[in-house]
C-alpha cells in the first residue's frame, strides 16, 4: 500500500524577534500517512504542531523538506498546479467563531469551496450543502442562518460540513474539539469517527490534550521544541512511551490514577535559544553525559516505534534493566 | 480551631437585568468551604460557576447583582457588605489567582511591586519594609533567583512563572482564602501540574481553603477534597470528591464522566450527552437538565429536584438518581 502522505524532512524557519536569527518552528520532521489512517500529532504550545499542518497543506510554505500526497509532490507545484489537489485535503480550525465568516450564511459558506472549484450548478450545490448538512447531524433548514446563531458545537459541524464539501481523501484537524466543552466534544469526536468510516476518510488529528489524542488515532507523533521525539502506534506508545518526554506528558494528565508524577523542571526553552545536545535535556529526569553534547537522532527502537532518546530501549532490554 | 466553615454561600441567586426583566444566571446555589479544605466548583460554559465566584468576591459586572441569599465569611455577610468592607477583604483575607495571569497583571509594572502594593495597601508598609517579603514570597512559590525576577516585567516571564507570580500576590497578605478561577486551564499539561503541585504543598504549609473553580474533572481529582456540581446555575450534585466522582448519583454527573474520553474505550463512540446547556432564559419551571437526561420521569418537567442528601455523604438535586 502506498502511502496518503509522506512528509520527509520538513522544515520551517521564521525570523526571530527583535535580531537578525531565525528561530525553527518545524524541524526535519517526516512522518507519513495511510489511507483510512488517523495520525494524531501531540504536543504543548509553541511545539510546532500548528505549523507542521500547515505546511502539509502547503498554506505556508516551508523552508525545506517535502510533502508527497497520493504520489505527488506538492512542494515542487506551482500555485496554480496547486489547486486540483487542494480539493483532496482540507482542514478543520479551533475556533469555530472565529473560522466562519459572520456575514454569509450556514449555505454559503458550506457551498464556497465548491463555488471556488466550480463544482456543479446552483441547484446542485444546493442539494450538495442539505446533504453535507444532514451528515453532520445538522438540520438542512439552517442554511439560511447565520454563524451567530449557533453554539460552538454546531458551528464546529459546520466547519466540519465546508471541509467535507468537496469529498477529500484527507482532513486535517487543528485542535477540533479544544474549545468546546466536554458534553459538546463528546458529540463531535463521535461524528469525526463516524465521518471518517463512513467516507472513508484520513486524519491528522493535532492535539495538545492526551486523552483526545488517545482516543481517535491509530498512530500517534509527539512533538517538542519542532521535532518529532516520538512516534508509534497509539496503544503502545501511551501504554509504554519509550521517550521521558511521552512519559512526563501522560503522567501530567490530571486525574490519572496511581501515576508515579514525574513533574519536569522549568518550561520549555525558547526555540530562539535551542540547548545543546538534546533540546529536552534541560527537563529531562534521565539526563546522562552525552545528552549535553550529542543531539540525538528518531531511531527505531522497537517494531513501528521510534524515538529520539539516547536512552530508549526495546521492551525486553528495558524490563532487563529494571530487575537488574 | 473554629468548627463552623470558613465560607458558607447559603440560596445565592445571581441575576442580569434584560430588558427590565431580572434573568438568574446562579439560582439558589448553596455549599461551604470548612477551614482548611479545597472545594471545587466545576461545570461547563454557562453554568454560573464563575458568576458564583464573583459574587463571592463582589465582582459582578454592572449589569448583575446578587438578588438573594448569604455570603458568610469568617463572620461577615459578604452578599451586603459595602465597597470599602470589600477592599478591606478582597487581597488581604481573600486571595483570588485568574485563568489568565497576564491580563490580571499590570503590564508596565514590575513584578516585585506589584506583589509589595499590596502589601503598602493592606499592611501600610514602605516599599522597602516589604522588599524581604516579597522575595520570600516568590521563593515560597517556587521561583528561582526572586530577586531578579522580582525586577522583571510580566512579559519577560512565561506562562507558568505568572501563574506563580500571581500566586505569590494573592498569598502575601496570609489570607485564609484562596479563590481560584480555572488557575491552570491556559497553561500547558506538564506546566499546569507543576501548579497544580505547587497549590496542593501551599495549602498544606499555610493551612489555607481553596475555593477552586474549574471545568476539568481531573483537576477536581487532583486537588480537592470537596466538588459541586453545577449545571445551568444549580447545585447538581455535591460531596466528597471521591464519591462524587466514584459513584456519580445525578445523571449528568454521570455523564460527564461517560463524556471524556478513557482508556477503556479507546476509539469507541463516547456516550455523549445529547444536545446544549439551556441558556439563563429558557431554564423554566423543573429539572433543567431533563431535555437532556435519559433518566427523566414525567414529574422532572413540573417539580424542580430538591438537592437530597444521601447515605454517602453527597447529595443529587435529581428525582431518579442512579444507583
Amino acid at each position: 500500500m502506498t502511502a496518503l502522505l509522506a512528509v520527509e524532512a520538513m522544515t520551517k524557519d521564521y525570523p526571530a524577534r527583535g535580531s537578525a536569527g531565525m528561530l525553527r518552528a518545524v524541524d526535519q520532521v517526516s512522518l507519513s500517512l495511510e489511507p483510512g489512517e488517523t495520525l494524531g500529532i501531540v504536543g504543548e504550545s509553541g511545539c510546532g504542531k500548528s505549523t507542521l499542518a500547515r505546511l502539509i497543506l502547503r498554506l505556508i510554505e516551508p523552508t525545506s523538506g517535502t510533502v508527497r500526497f497520493m504520489g505527488t509532490d506538492l512542494t515542487a507545484l506551482s500555485s496554480r498546479a496547486l489547486r486540483p489537489h487542494r480539493r483532496n485535503m482540507q482542514i478543520v480550525f479551533q475556533d469555530p467563531y472565529a473560522s466562519l465568516d459572520p456575514r454569509m450564511s450556514v449555505g454559503s459558506i458550506i457551498a464556497e469551496p465548491l463555488d471556488i472549484h466550480g463544482v456543479g450548478d446552483r441547484q446542485a450545490r444546493r442539494r450538495r450543502v442539505t446533504e453535507l448538512l444532514d451528515l453532520v447531524g445538522l438540520n438542512p433548514a439552517v442554511a439560511d442562518r447565520y454563524p451567530h446563531e449557533f453554539s460552538g458545537g454546531q458551528r464546529q459541524r459546520i466547519g466540519i460540513a465546508r471541509a467535507l464539501a468537496l469529498d477529500p481523501k484527507l482532513v486535517v484537524l487543528d485542535e477540533p474539539v479544544s474549545a468546546l466543552d466536554v458534553s459538546i466534544q463528546a458529540q463531535i469526536l463521535n461524528l469525526l469517527l463516524e465521518l471518517k468510516g463512513r467516507l472513508k476518510l484520513s486524519y491528522i488529528f493535532i492535539s495538545h490534550d492526551l486523552s483526545v489524542i488517545e482516543h481517535v488515532s491509530d498512530r500517534v507523533a509527539v512533538m517538542y521544541l519542532g521535532r518529532i521525539v516520538e512516534t508509534g502506534p497509539a496503544v503502545s506508545l501511551f501504554d509504554r512511551p519509550l521517550h521521558p518526554y511521552t512519559r512526563a506528558l501522560i503522567a501530567a494528565i490530571p486525574g490519572t490514577p496511581e501515576r508515579e508524577r514525574t513533574l519536569l523542571r522549568g518550561d520549555p526553552p525558547s526555540p530562539e535559544r535551542l540547548p545543546s545536545g538534546c533540546h529536552f535535556h534541560p527537563r529531562c529526569p534521565l539526563g546522562g553525559e552525552i545528552c549535553l553534547k550529542t543531539a540525538p537522532v528518531l531511531r527505531l527502537i522497537e517494531e513501528n516505534r521510534k524515538a529520539e532518546c539516547h536512552f530508549a530501549a526495546p521492551a525486553a532490554a528495558a524490563d532487563l534493566r529494571d530487575h537488574s | 480551631m473554629n468548627a463552623d466553615p470558613l465560607l458558607r454561600v447559603e440560596n445565592l441567586t445571581v441575576a442580569f437585568k434584560s430588558d427590565g426583566n431580572l434573568i438568574p444566571v446562579v439560582d439558589g446555589i448553596g455549599f461551604s468551604v470548612p477551614r482548611g479544605r479545597t472545594v471545587g466548583l466545576v461545570g461547563e460554559s454557562g453554568s454560573g460557576k464563575t458568576m458564583t465566584a464573583h459574587a463571592v468576591m463582589r465582582l459582578l459586572p454592572s449589569s448583575v447583582t446578587i438578588t438573594s441569599g448569604r455570603i458568610a465569611f469568617d463572620g461577615i455577610d459578604l452578599a451586603n457588605a459595602s465597597e470599602p468592607e470589600m477592599q478591606h477583604i478582597r487581597g488581604d483575607r481573600i486571595g483570588m489567582i485568574f485563568q489568565e495571569p497576564m491580563t490580571s497583571l499590570n503590564p508596565t509594572m514590575r513584578v516585585g511591586d506589584q506583589i509589595a502594593e499590596m502589601l503598602l495597601l493592606h499592611r501600610a508598609m514602605s516599599r522597602r519594609a516589604a522588599e524581604p517579603q516579597v522575595i520570600a514570597m516568590l521563593s515560597k512559590v517556587g521561583i528561582g533567583s526572586p530577586e531578579l525576577r522580582s525586577a522583571q516585567f510580566p512579559h519577560e516571564l512565561s506562562g507558568g512563572l505568572r501563574q506563580r507570580v500571581m500566586i505569590a500576590m494573592a498569598l502575601i497578605c496570609g489570607p485564609k482564602l484562596l479563590i481560584a478561577d480555572e488557575p491552570t486551564t491556559a497553561l500547558d499539561v506538564t506546566i499546569q501540574a507543576q501548579i497544580l503541585e505547587l497549590l496542593r504543598s501551599l495549602r498544606d504549609a499555610l493551612g489555607l481553603s481553596i475555593l477552586l473553580i474549574t471545568h476539568d474533572l481531573g483537576v477536581i481529582s487532583e486537588l480537592c477534597d470537596e466538588v459541586v456540581v453545577i449545571y445551568a446555575g444549580r447545585v447538581a450534585e455535591q460531596g466528597p470528591v471521591a464519591q462524587v466522582l466514584g459513584r456519580p448519583r445525578h445523571p449528568y454527573t454521570a455523564g460527564l464522566l461517560a463524556a471524556s474520553p478513557r482508556r477503556s474505550r479507546r476509539g469507541a463512540p463516547l456516550p455523549a450527552i445529547p444536545g446544549l446547556v439551556p441558556s439563563p432564559d429558557e431554564r423554566g419551571i423543573g429539572c433543567s437538565f431533563l431535555r437532556r437526561c435519559p433518566r427523566h420521569l414525567d414529574c422532572c418537567a413540573t417539580i424542580t429536584p430538591p438537592l437530597d442528601a444521601t447515605t454517602k455523604g453527597s447529595a443529587a438535586a435529581c428525582w431518579n438518581p442512579v444507583e
